[in-house]
């Protein structure tokens, strides 16, 4: 095996390692096996190193076709790759809101330990989907300059809330519109805990834990990214 | 014995979380058959096999169940149990949020042309509002890695936003109570898990009485 993708470089080769974990079905299988008993930890590193490889594997064929590709190599993929970066850019909104908050001191204690963890976790969200994107044969966007009122508590709180609610409506937005099962499995992983986000928040601001009732409502793209418009500088 | 890779064979091989979806569904029977016995599963297992073509009504009665599960444990136990204050408002709202879920999935399991399954008979180790909201603790987490681990195996995109819609609220749920209890309201942290039906099975399980 001379001129195969082992030997590109993976990150400006990105369609390569789709390609290398194709052919290394066996290997794959045993990884995914081995992260899936893990536990939460692994659980984000599955989501790094599994998606991409079984729907856009069926078609790529030809180490040449990988590396010749710097883009996702079909249109499932693509639109994949498109949600997860539109995703990320809320991610990095909301890891850069977290890390002004905490930047401004206005929480100590408990709900100071509790912002801070969100905020890491935003910032492992971020990871993750960049990691996805990449592996998809997509690029990941830049990371947005962001700008956020911080005038106290009680308003960072509130606007905290009304974020979170956002992404979690986000999330359950574009979950029919994923092709890929596992990165599917990835934003429902992530979904999930954007709304224990939202529902913390409600209790500090003492609004309710589920604003919508009994079934929380998508939002779509462009509702979105109309809200978040303001944080953009 | 219902074989669930004649019904999508293109779904047959597909893995998700390392496990194909014929052997998600029948390990979870065997396992929790092994563990605690047939009878502690028994009408649900027998249900779900009992059905042809499987499919998401499958999948939708296995949501239902829990749903039934937290519902009753919210409407029946928390009455017993006497609760106060928050816990007493949660126990409240929630209920009521549970029982919209009950009568969600069973409509859309009817319009799939599927037979909701029968509500158990539960039985809850829940004595007062500490091991009550305990135990509310370990069923929200529970539904929300049950829906995250069987999302992506439904066909329909429609059922896939009902069940996003669904499991969010029972992540909020699970935060607000392990917030009560002052517990971490992100017990995964940064990635809620998908549990297999094993998994779901094993806490789940030995709460359905018959």
């Amino acid at each position: 095996m001379s001129q195969d993708t082992e030997q590109q470089d993976p990150v400006t080769q990105p369609a390569g390692i789709v390609e290398r974990l194709v052919r290394d079905d066996m290997d794959r299988k045993r990884f995914l096996k081995a992260v899936g008993a893990g536990g939460a930890a692994s659980f984000g590193a599955f989501v790094l190193a599994a998606c991409g490889s079984s729907k856009s594997s069926s078609t790529a064929s030809t180490a040449a076709t990988a590396t010749t590709a710097t883009t996702a190599t079909n249109s499932s993929d693509s639109g994949d790759v498109a949600i997860l970066n539109y995703a990320l850019t809320l991610e990095y909104l909301e890891s850069q809101f977290y890390e002004n908050v905490i930047a401004a001191g206005l929480f100590n204690g408990k709900v100071g330990a509790l912002l801070e963890s969100f905020g890491s976790q935003e910032k492992e969200h971020a990871l993750a989907l960049k990691g996805t994107v990449s592996k998809l044969g997509g690029t990941p966007v830049s990371k947005p300059v962001a700008k956020f009122p911080i005038e106290n508590a009680n308003q960072v709180a509130q606007l905290a809330y009304t974020v979170e609610n956002l992404g979690a409506s986000a999330y359950l937005g574009q979950a029919g519109n994923i092709q890929n099962p596992e990165v599917l499995a990835a934003a429902l992983s992530i979904h999930t805990v954007e709304a224990r986000h939202a529902s913390t928040l409600g209790t500090l601001v003492k609004k309710s834990v589920t604003p919508n009732g009994a079934f929380a409502i998508p939002a779509d793209m462009s509702t979105v990214l109309a809200a978040v418009k303001p944080f953009l500088a | 014995m219902i074989d669930n890779t004649l019904a999508h064979p293109e779904l047959a091989a597909f893995e998700v979380h390392g496990m194909t979806r014929a052997s998600f569904m029948l390990r979870g029977a065997l396992a929790a058959g092994a563990v605690y016995g047939t009878a502690a599963v028994g009408p649900f297992v027998s249900q779900a096999l009992a059905q042809t073509g499987g499919g998401d009504a499958e999948i939708l009665n296995f949501a239902l169940t829990l749903e039934y599960l937290e519902s009753t444990f919210y409407e029946v136990k928390g009455k017993q149990v006497g609760l106060s204050g928050q816990a007493k408002t949660y126990a409240e709202e929630f209920g009521m949020e549970e029982s919209q879920h009950v009568a969600a999935l069973m409509g859309a399991i009817k319009e799939l042309g599927g037979k909701p399954v029968k509500k158990p008979t539960f039985v809850f180790p829940a004595t007062n509002e500490k091991s009550f909201l305990a135990l509310a603790s370990v069923l929200e987490n529970t539904g929300v890695g049950a829906y995250n681990g069987a999302a992506p195996s439904l066909k329909s995109k429609q059922l896939l936003g009902v069940a996003g819609s669904i499991v969010q609220v029972e992540a909020r749920h699970a935060a607000a109570i392990d917030l009560l209890i002052e517990k971490s309201p992100t017990p995964n942290g940064g990635f809620d898990l998908p549990l297999t039906k094993a998994q779901v099975l094993a806490k789940a399980g030995p709460l359905i009485k018959s």
